[in-house]
């Protein structure tokens, strides 16, 4: 049974984990539910480039875009010597640039798919909304968002999955610090350049996985009631 | 009531609209194409004239030259449109309170009115998905009536449904037509509806309004055949329900001197109806004829001939103070040697006369209703 009994730093690593993923979703959503609203909504100057520029860190390898945020939101970066001087918000080195890079690693896989469930709504019920009396935001809290949440709830899943297993990006910009940001995917990888370390990496490779399975799990549950909640179609 | 006079382009389309009409049910008629969602979403606002006025109840809801153009949201236009558009994550009740939940309409109307008056009582629990095409028009129906609308848009409400599912309806919208007490726009290409259901009759035709006018004059003027549709030529009588013989499964109408016998009419004695009598369901004859099965004979004075290019000839008569309209050959104009104030007979078939025919929607016609249920 010791197998099963977790070491303090699994744990450590495996908490940091979550609260790095949850950290980068809960800011990271929000903004990708915005992006993708923009992006099926309008057609502006400039709209390709955006939607570029949101779609780059799924091409770029991960290390350049760590090594990007590390010359912008490093200590002496333009953005993060601002940050620092007047919020007294650091990323560099700590636990916030772990779940900034999650966040941006994760950001382009989230749009996508909350995109497409956006244009999947008739812009013509919202023109009914309207007509009975909503304005623009009460509209799209009242109809285009709910009907978008399947989508929004796919593209929290795949952003969480992402989050949760970003290597490249994050070591190169906070490194590899246990407690700070050390998350399972670091501690996997400095457990396999250890030695004696093959039984704490299959350990965390079996958290890994249970993690993922019961987010999956749950993620199924939760969009079969929405789709009960649908009424079964679209009228 | 409603006082249109605006221009505008869409697409390809060249508008120009202008019209005002009084209470009750206004039609605007129209072949496909001819730009009736157009012009009703730039009166709704959901799209924007180049110029001119659009005012309801007095109420300036656009006027170019005083660049008042208020927002979809602020006209309290009740909008009904073609395919439903109800949402499809609410229940019927929360589609019905819409308004009033997310649009902060105050909610004048009574509820349990609506639900009573189109049928939804048992459908307020189920969500848009499971219903069908009628029930959903239904629906948004009454979605639009409990926003508190000053004027009621209806853009082809039965377009998408089949012959079943309008007959259906149909009996809803008589209902709603009489006891809206609101103007009520209703967009169409059905003369039939039209004839059934309105007041006051605009006529679209590419995009511009060459005549709007009560139904009954509008369907008996011959110069807009190529905008009714020729083949539904009709027109309107007016008349009482006065005695119903049920060995013979017969309705007599008053049409104010002659009587006309309608089989399987639902309607009883002291209802004020109103019949459509198509062009080509109407014969003339020169002398009483006799021994004929044509049940319906009455004499008539002919008061217009229009003779067009091709075999037939448009002829009005005036019998009883009301307008009819007859569609014969031109051979047969010579044949008979018709001309305008001559004294004929006029024949129609009973058969060929709706079965399904109501009481106009005007306020008088409402009480004559009321009282005699």
């Amino acid at each position: 049974m010791d197998f099963f009994n977790l070491q303090p730093a699994e744990w450590q690593a495996l908490l940091l984990t979550l609260k790095v993923a949850s950290a980068a979703l809960v800011v990271a959503l929000p903004l990708a539910v915005l992006m993708a609203f923009v992006l099926a909504r309008y057609r502006f100057t400039g709209h390709g480039a955006v939607n570029a520029l949101v779609h780059l860190p799924l091409v770029l390898p991960p290390v350049v875009t760590g090594y990007v945020l590390l010359l912008t939101f490093g200590r002496k970066g333009p953005v993060g010597s601002f940050l620092d001087s007047v919020f007294g918000v650091t990323f560099a080195f700590n636990w916030t640039g772990a779940a900034l890079a999650a966040g941006v690693m994760a950001f382009p896989l989230m749009v996508r798919p909350i995109r497409l469930s956006f244009e999947a709504v008739d812009p013509k019920l919202e023109e009914a909304a309207k007509s009975l009396g909503a304005y623009r935001l009460t509209a799209f809290l009242t109809v285009t968002l709910p009907l978008a949440l399947p989508g929004i709830l796919g593209g929290a899943i795949l952003g969480f999955a992402k989050a949760m297993g970003e290597f490249g990006a994050t070591i190169t910009f906070v490194s590899n610090i246990p407690g700070e940001t050390r998350t399972l995917s670091l501690a996997l990888y400095t457990a396999t350049q250890t030695p004696g370390g093959e039984l704490a990496a299959f350990r965390l490779t079996l958290i890994a996985a249970f993690v993922a399975f019961a987010a999956l799990i749950a993620s199924e549950a939760f969009a079969r009631r929405l789709r009960a909640r649908m009424g079964g179609g679209h009228a | 009531m409603l006082d249109v006079d605006i221009e505008g382009r869409i697409g390809q389309l060249d508008l120009e609209a202008r019209f005002d009409s009084g209470s009750g049910v206004t039609s605007l008629f129209g072949q496909s194409g001819a730009g009736k969602t157009t012009l009703t979403n730039m009166i709704a606002g959901l799209l924007k004239p180049l110029s001119g006025h659009i005012a309801v109840n007095g109420t300036v809801l656009f006027d170019a030259g005083k660049g008042i153009d208020l927002p979809v949201q602020a006209r309290r236009i009740g909008h009904v449109f073609q395919d439903a558009r109800l949402f499809p994550h609410l229940s019927v009740a929360s589609n019905l309170t819409y308004a009033r939940w997310a649009g902060r309409r105050p909610g004048t109307r009574d509820m349990a009115e609506v639900v009573d008056l189109l049928g939804l009582g048992g459908l307020l629990e189920r969500k848009p998905g499971t219903l069908s095409g009628g029930e959903k028009q239904r629906v948004a129906i009454g979605r639009a009536l409990l926003s508190d609308p000053r004027l009621l848009i209806m853009d082809e409400p039965l377009a998408n449904l089949d012959q079943a599912r309008r007959n259906d309806i149909l009996p809803y919208l008589d209902r709603l037509c009489v006891e809206a007490g609101i103007p009520i726009l209703y967009v169409s290409h059905s003369i039939e509806e039209v004839a059934r259901l309105s007041n006051t009759l605009v006529i679209l035709s590419d995009g511009r309004t060459p005549a709007f006018g009560p139904v009954a004059d509008m369907l008996a003027r011959t110069d807009l055949g190529r905008a009714t549709g020729r083949h539904e030529a009709s027109a309107l009588l007016e008349g009482t329900v006065t005695r119903y013989d049920p060995d013979w499964g017969l309705t007599d109408v008053d049409i104010g001197g002659a009587i006309l016998q309608i089989p399987d009419m639902a309607a009883v004695p002291g209802d004020a109806v109103r019949l459509r009598i198509r062009a080509r369901d109407v014969a003339l004859a020169v002398v009483p004829p006799e021994g004929l099965s044509i049940r319906n004979a009455f004499p008539a004075t002919i008061s217009s001939i229009s003779s067009e290019k091709g075999p037939y000839a448009e002829i009005l008569c005036s019998a009883s103070g009301q307008v009819l309209r007859a569609r014969i050959t031109r051979a047969s104009v010579a044949d008979l040697d018709l001309y305008t104030g001559k004294d004929v007979t006029v024949l129609i078939k009973s058969v060929a006369i709706d079965r399904r025919q109501r009481a106009p929607a005007l306020a008088d016609a409402a009480t004559g209703e009321n009282a005699a249920g």
